[in-house]
């Protein structure tokens, strides 16, 4: 091997080829990808798994995110702590729930927990009212806003509690035709 | 027992962070009994005890065991001597289940620190237990079993890792994707798609006919069929002669008519025709094959049986904003548009009790599709006039360059101009515009199936006239009567008409090459320079009015590239270089599109997909492969072939060279053992079952939705009554299965239909307009 540097043992490869959706050569440039974020805080050699988090400002500036209005809510829902600070395994995770080999079940049960501001297991009214401003970017007038989210929970909601359990939320999401296509980041 | 199994834990933790990999358990594929010997496993866990014992049969086993033990708690399983047959079933269950584990464990919703836990965990479990479960009498098979499936998985890794590596263009897509969302890249990832399958077919055709005829077969004028005529030597090389592919272009690899019907040639004495045959049929089977799986997996991806306007304002929520974007400007437009969207929503919703006037419109629509049918019967009409008086052309000499190539003009210019005509035929007709879009895309491709059948109908209608027949007997007393060889470019020949349909397709195909790369260019890419450099001086705002700049079409330029497709398929068989040449084609349109949407083309203003799934342009691929195969095969078994060209000639039908094949090469029972299969009683009930994979398929990915469906509880479910009815529009209504029912409030009811229960079924039936 000489002088190359390993970034990865074999072990830790297939345990991550395993554990996501990535074959080895995007492990290694997902690895490239977090340390250009911040190289003098993260190391090159990652064979002992050092515990290193990256602050959410620094990855919500990554151009796959950056433009994306729900970026602090997917940092947040892949972060240990839920404040939005990722150690590699988990900025691995997120792109590896999001690819496009991901899985539906995957996709929704990460969906349901970005779209869930208050993180209450619930997608209640407040939540679709921080949902919808975020999308129009504040364009539409408060009655329209209420009108949409009362729709929403309305077509939704099937056991009838006015806001939305993962259930309910599946179950609609399981008939979107373009939930998948939409819900994919390429890293 | 524990204090021990606590200090092989830190043990672990500190292998791991090594770099051997024999005392952990993540390694596959190396020998584990090795390991077993090393005593590198520790007892993990309390069913560590149980299990570490050895086999039955045997007490070496457990000495064994004990040994290799090591320095590990082999003490704790001094205690039971042999595990009984229920208890080593239990065991082999509990490795299946950890080995699932470990399959499914990228699906599972866990954090990756736990995640990578419990893989290793799993991991260890079932590498000490396979190896324990190996050992033993009667147990070298599993053992064996285990070893290969191991090294199957790491083989399968490796293969992976190799085809992520060799996918072409991902870098680019990305670039397109970050740019304009994901509906347009779509067509960028089926083309490339199309080029791998194209790929394949090339390397078919290419390794199995056109090198042995190259380097087995005889070489360029040594037999009349692959000869210049003496009549067109002086004039084999002009360019205009080879832009129409006559002259060199028509006597060379490229066309049917250069392979000769030698039975086997070279060395290894190849069998040309066979292979030519093989390669034909076998064309249509691996496309097929490709489809059909690429079709099966997508039906995962598809959005299952929701219709229209039944989650509309959720899915707007939720699945509207494309996580793909990464450029500011496109996100602008994404956050316009989904705000227009649900704008236009909330006026539907509030304007859903308006009074229709259903007759007019009706009487509209039958308009509408009436003017839509006569312009298709006249495109029709045109092209059969054309072909034939192409036909009349081809006995002059005296053609200007338009009558050269008035075939290819008038096909490529209905293409160009329907589809517009279609569109604004259709604003009479006032639909929704994702079923709107639906029917153009239905027009469109009964325009260009029309067109394509008319024209194969107008060459084959050729093929039969009488005339080649009088040349035939003809040309057949000259040669008896000709003793002295001659000159190869002197003998006369017969005509050669698969070479000629060979011929017409690869102008065809050129020629919508070409039509295709001038539209780009001027359409798109003269288009954003007159905006960009005369809005200087121009009254209006170019860019923000008329014309600005240009939208990537995205309907237009997949159909399009199905509709080549077809093509290439139906030409391939008479003229095996035409593979070749839309293999260069959809590389060089890959670069070239990527280049022109990145430079002249803006983000969509409105975005909605044409289907519920990415199946549809698929099944649209296999309907055309199905129509591109009947032409084929109805030459294959009905037409005979040209009689002095070609790898068939001198037979009767072109699959008489199977039954040659049979008779002289395959041993006697085989031949009688085919005469049987080829029994027009077991033929077809054969050519019936073939669509059953498709059913089944189909049958498959149905099951797994309803399996999706997860039964409605009683708190979930209520039949509806009467007073819980609500206004549906115009494009909501549809009629309720019992998984779709939930409650409604209580005061949005709708005065139009009393009874609520009967009437769905009334609407769905009376009105087309509902369904998609």
């Amino acid at each position: 091997m000489g002088n190359k540097q390993t970034t990865f043992t074999d072990e830790q490869f297939e345990a991550y080829q395993d554990c996501t959706f990535f074959p080895r050569k995007e492990i290694l440039r997902l690895h490239g990808r977090y340390r250009e974020l911040a190289p003098h805080l993260v190391p090159l050699d990652y064979t002992n798994n050092p515990d290193i988090k990256l602050p959410l400002s620094l990855l919500v500036s990554m151009p796959e995110l950056k433009e994306n209005p729900f970026r602090d809510r997917i940092v947040q829902t892949f972060s240990e702590d839920g404040q939005g600070d990722l150690s590699f395994n988990d900025f691995v995770d997120m792109f590896s729930a999001l690819c496009e080999s991901s899985s539906r079940e995957l996709k929704t049960r990460y969906a349901f927990k970005i779209y869930d501001f208050n993180r209450d297991n619930f997608i209640c009214k407040e939540d679709l009212e921080k949902t919808i401003n975020k999308l129009t970017k504040g364009e539409l007038t408060p009655e329209e806003v209420t009108l949409v989210c009362d729709k929403a929970i309305e077509e939704a909601d099937l056991d009838g509690d006015s806001k939305l359990s993962f259930a309910d939320f599946e179950n609609m999401i399981s008939k979107a035709p373009d939930f998948l296509s939409t819900f994919h980041v390429r890293i | 027992g524990k204090g021990k199994e606590g200090d092989e834990e830190s043990e672990e933790e500190e292998d791991k962070k090594g770099a051997k990999g024999k005392k952990k358990g993540g390694k596959k594929g190396k020998d584990e009994e090795e390991d077993e010997e090393e005593g590198g496993k520790g007892d993990k866990g309390a069913t560590g005890k149980k299990g570490a014992k050895g086999k039955g049969k045997a007490k070496e086993d457990d000495k064994k065991k004990k040994k290799k033990g090591g320095g590990s708690s082999s003490s704790n399983s001094d205690e039971e001597d042999s595990m009984s047959e229920g208890e080593m079933a239990k065991l082999m269950e509990e490795v299946e289940e950890k080995k699932k584990l470990i399959a499914t464990i990228r699906n599972k919703p866990w954090r990756m620190r736990r995640r990578l836990t419990h893989l290793r965990e799993s991991q260890q479990f079932v590498d000490k237990f396979e190896g324990a479960l190996g050992k033993g009498k009667g147990r070298k098979w599993y053992a064996y079993k285990v070893m290969m499936k191991k090294k199957w998985i790491k083989f399968q890794r490796d293969f992976e890792n190799f085809r992520t590596a060799c996918i072409p263009w991902e870098r680019k897509i990305k670039e397109v994707e970050s740019h304009f969302g994901s509906s347009v890249a779509s067509y960028f990832i089926f083309l490339r798609w199309m080029y791998g399958m194209n790929l394949v077919l090339f390397g078919f055709t290419f390794g199995l006919v056109v090198i042995p005829e190259v380097l087995m077969g005889l070489p360029y004028g040594s037999i009349p069929r692959k000869t210049v005529p003496r009549a067109e030597a002086d004039s084999a090389q002009d360019y205009s002669v080879l832009m129409d592919f006559n002259g060199y272009c028509k006597y060379s690899v490229l066309f049917y008519g250069f392979y000769n019907n030698q039975r086997t040639i070279g060395l290894l004495q190849f069998r040309l025709p066979l292979s030519y045959l093989m390669v034909g049929i076998g064309t249509f089977g691996y496309s097929l094959m490709v489809v059909i799986r690429t079709m099966a997996k997508n039906a995962d991806v598809g959005g299952g049986d929701g219709e229209d306007g039944e989650f509309t304002f959720a899915w707007k929520m939720f699945t509207s904003w494309d996580y793909l974007i990464g450029n500011a400007e496109t996100a602008d437009n994404k956050y316009a548009s989904i705000t227009t969207s649900f704008k236009e929503s909330i006026v539907d919703e509030q304007e859903n009790q308006k009074d229709e006037n259903i007759h007019l419109r009706r009487f509209l629509r039958v308009l509408a599709n009436f003017m839509i049918i006569c312009s298709l019967g006249g495109s029709g009409y045109l092209i059969y006039f054309v072909v034939k008086r192409s036909q009349e052309f081809a006995s002059r000499d005296d053609l200007s360059w338009y009558e050269k190539n008035e075939l290819e003009i008038i096909m490529s210019l209905l293409g160009l101009v329907c589809p517009p005509l279609f569109e604004t035929i259709a604003e009479l007709e006032e639909y929704h515009p994702r079923i709107a879009l639906k029917w153009q895309l239905g027009r469109i491709f009964a325009l260009f199936l029309g067109n394509l059948y008319t024209f194969l109908f107008a060459l084959f209608d050729e093929v039969n006239t009488k005339e080649y027949y009088a040349n035939f007997t003809l040309n057949s007393n000259d040669t008896e009567a000709t003793p002295p060889p001659m000159h190869p470019s002197d003998i006369i020949r017969g005509p050669c008409w698969e070479t000629g349909v060979g011929i017409e397709f690869v102008k065809l195909t050129v020629s919508d090459i070409q039509v295709t790369y001038l539209t780009i260019l001027i359409g798109d890419f003269a288009r954003a320079v007159i905006v960009r450099f005369l809005n200087y001086c121009w009254c209006w705002d170019l860019e923000a009015g008329f014309p600005s700049y240009g939208e990537f079409d995205i309907s237009g330029n997949v159909l399009g590239l199905v509709f080549n497709q077809g093509m290439i398929w139906m030409g391939a068989f008479y003229a095996p270089g035409l593979v070749g040449i839309n293999v260069l084609r959809l590389l060089s349109s890959m670069y070239y599109q990527c280049w022109a949407v990145m430079a002249t083309n803006v983000p969509h203003e409105r975005v909605f997909k044409a289907s519920k799934s990415n199946n549809f342009y698929m099944g649209l691929l296999l309907l055309i492969l199905f129509l591109s195969l009947l032409p084929v095969v109805y030459t294959i078994m009905t037409l005979p072939p040209s009689f002095d060209c070609g790898p068939f000639s001198g037979k009767a039908k072109m699959f008489d060279v199977i039954m040659e094949t049979i008779d002289l090469d395959l041993p006697a029972f085989l031949g009688t053992l085919f005469s049987y299969a080829a029994n027009p009683g077991l033929i077809i009930p054969a050519r019936h079952s073939a669509p059953l994979p498709l059913t089944q398929l189909k049958r498959n990915r149905n099951n797994e939705t309803t399996g999706e469906l997860r039964p409605l509880s009683q708190y979930q479910c209520r039949p509806l009554s009467q007073d819980q009815c609500r206004p549906l529009s115009q494009y909501q209504c549809r009629p309720l299965s019992q998984y779709q029912c939930r409650p409604l409030s209580q005061d949005q009811c709708r005065t139009q239909f009393p009874d609520r229960l009967s009437s769905i079924w009334e609407l769905s039936s009376t009105s087309f307009l509902r369904k998609g």
